[in-house]
């Protein structure tokens, strides 16, 4: 019942109420002399510093659903769902070596999106159209998912309805503010929502590794709890340690997911709109705090299950909801007004994504369907304006996507996601590098690896299911005498590059146009101050030449 | 196509040090934590920690030391 959750919910309100208010006071922060330009709009003018970019980033890698999902699967299967630290560590090397040199080619060349950088490296509006598609299918169930984070905590406040329309009215409010002021204010608003979003889940989360222990007995009891149920437990491949089976599979999984992630447009749009390199720089030894941050949120599992937390029904009956055991873990152990702050923290924990995330999409579409395909002169004051409205668009489906379906289908959407944006791995992030692929082969090696990627998804089955049911991929469906599983995402990604590769010599030796760089060698190291290149030169120089691939 | 504007030799420095011998240094936190040897055991704790969690929480660090090493190693002169 929700009235015996009144302090929470009023907790929860005025958290919102104050954050939405700050998404429309940001068209005003920091505020440009014309809004109306992708630069503007989509990447807050390209100028953000050190402490911005912390918060901003942080907020829009480490999402809602992260912050929900991680302890569920730590609580469901244990020590598998640690997998998202070494994810995290792994991430801003990456970061630091690979997408320090797209933000200076496109600072140089006033590149907004991945795809936009593609066109112009390999000379080829089909690769880029297929990498803004891969991005913009991947990231909308990604956004539908901020929804799922929003929902475990209103379910957990016992706020719900007795039909479809009545349980979802909350998310759906809160999804118009949301795409009220994002339209507003463009990325500025997450930029600036993102600093009290990431103090609270600090706060919560420092109050809760120190508290919550205290209460459960300490640390060595919460483990002896997790081990003694993951003991208990049917499943073989459960335990607070990893077996012979799972290994290869954690390792490949936080590799694959840490080349994804970076691959997202969410997380290129957060480090494009920073001010130089030396600030995504400086951000990658300072990004690592979240990681720690995340790994201790993932223990919450554990103390979920020291305390005895029993999980929400599901959606569907006799299922149960491992997403509800955090906040009901906070329910539980804090005080009503403090849990109300906690739940805070997670539901505006996952606006910033949200926003971002329909940012980037929006953005995909403008430059690269948009202006490549519908208007090709489109001025930058329009090209703002398409991009507010895709972001509307965009929102509008994830909400719809998650009211009008079950939310399992995003979930397992989310998981084809990281697998697809994978696939863009040989254009963009090897593109930044060497342009000795030819773009033919990466059109064919994409279309392998998706296909792959697809057909392992829907042959990985789980307990529950006989399809979509992980991506952990048994290796004895290749033919292999062996119990262990592999991340599905890196099997796509290193037979795409295989066939890429294959493609690319083949056409060398059969002489197929190339196309122009559009790029030189010195666009990678541009900096701040750096003088660019005009991009209605550099459009129309393209647009001159044959059409292509 | 228009070519690049000839660059400013003040602008230079900073390119030769994009190639620097440092940033190999950055694989070493992208290997060590995909490792399971290291840290898939449950002794020595650490406060309660089995080696898996505690092993692994650290690496962070290790992460943090290597970017924050190359960093201050290839940044441009006089901009410190």
């Amino acid at each position: 019942m929700w009235r015996d959750h009144l302090t929470e919910i009023i907790v929860f309100s005025l958290l919102f109420l104050l954050v939405s208010a700050m998404g429309f006071v940001a068209a005003r922060w920091r505020a440009p002399k014309d809004m109306a330009h992708l630069d503007e709009w989509g990447l807050g003018g390209r100028s953000f510093g050190g402490w911005i970019t912390w918060f901003l980033v942080g907020g829009d890698l480490y999402t809602a659903y992260t912050f929900v999902a991680v302890p569920a699967l730590m609580f469901g299967a244990g020590a598998a769902g640690f997998f998202a630290v070494p994810y995290t560590i792994v991430i801003y090397p990456l970061v630091f070596l690979v997408l320090v040199r797209l933000w200076s080619v496109s600072h140089r060349h006033g590149f907004v999106t991945p795809a936009d950088f593609v066109r112009n490296r390999f000379d080829s509006p089909v690769l880029a159209l297929l990498i803004a598609i891969t991005g913009i299918v991947a990231t909308m169930p990604y956004i539908a998912l901020q929804l799922v984070g929003i929902e475990a905590v209103l379910k957990t406040m016992g706020v719900t309805g007795d039909n479809a329309l009545a349980r979802h009215l909350p998310i759906i409010i809160a999804f118009a503010i949301l795409a009220a002021y994002t339209y507003q204010s463009g990325l500025r608003a997450p930029a600036l929502i993102a600093f009290v979003k990431d103090s609270l889940i600090y706060i919560v989360i420092l109050v809760a590794v120190v508290y919550l222990p205290y209460k459960l007995g300490g640390w060595g009891d919460i483990f002896a709890a997790a081990d003694a149920k993951f003991d208990a437990s049917p499943n073989p491949n459960d335990g607070i340690l990893l077996n012979g089976n799972n290994q290869l599979q954690y390792v490949t999984l936080a590799l694959g997911s840490a080349l994804a992630l970076f691959l997202y447009p969410h997380s290129i749009t957060g480090v494009l709109a920073s001010r130089n390199r030396d600030v995504i720089k400086r951000n990658m030894s300072a990004l690592p705090a979240y990681s720690l941050l995340l790994g201790l949120i993932a223990l919450l599992g554990y103390m979920a299950i020291a305390a005895g937390v029993k999980p929400l029904p599901g959606a569907s009956a006799g299922s149960v909801d491992n997403n509800t055991v955090v906040p009901l873990l906070f329910d539980q152990q804090f005080p009503d007004w403090f849990a109300g702050v906690a739940y805070a923290a997670i539901g505006i924990g996952a606006l910033v994504p949200a926003a971002i995330m329909s940012i980037a999409a929006a953005n995909l579409f403008t430059r690269n369907i948009y202006k490549e395909y519908l208007k090709r002169d489109a001025s930058p004051a329009q090209e703002a304006n398409v991009s507010k409205i895709t972001s509307l668009v965009v929102k509008v489906g994830a909400v719809a996507c998650i009211v009008f379906l079950d939310p399992q289908f995003s979930i397992d959407l989310q998981l084809i996601g990281g697998v697809i944006i994978l696939q863009t791995l040989p254009a963009v992030a090897l593109g930044l590098y060497t342009r000795w692929f030819h773009r033919t082969g990466l059109i064919v090696g994409w279309a392998v690896g998706m296909a792959l990627g697809m057909w392992m998804l829907y042959q990985v089955a789980s307990p529950t299911r006989k399809h979509f049911g992980g991506s952990a991929f048994p290796l004895s469906e290749f033919g292999f005498d062996t119990t262990r599983t592999i991340y599905v995402g890196i099997v796509a990604v290193l037979v795409n590059l295989a066939v890429a590769a294959l493609v690319t010599l083949a056409l060398r030796a059969a002489k197929v146009a190339e196309g122009v760089d559009g790029t030189t060698p010195d666009d990678y190291f541009a900096d701040e101050g750096d003088p660019r290149v005009t991009p209605g030169a550099d459009r129309d120089a393209n647009a001159a030449r044959e059409p292509v691939a | 196509m228009a070519a690049p504007e000839p660059e400013a030799p003040a602008t230079a420095p900073s390119r030769a040090k994009d190639h620097s011998p440092w940033n190999w240094l950055l694989f070493i936190p992208i290997v060590v934590p995909l490792i399971p040897v290291f840290f898939n055991g449950d002794s020595p704790r650490v406060f309660g920690f089995p080696r898996f969690y505690w092993l692994q929480l650290a690496f962070i660090l290790l992460g943090v030391g290597t970017t924050t090493l190359v960093y201050q190693m290839t940044k441009k002169r006089g901009d410190s």
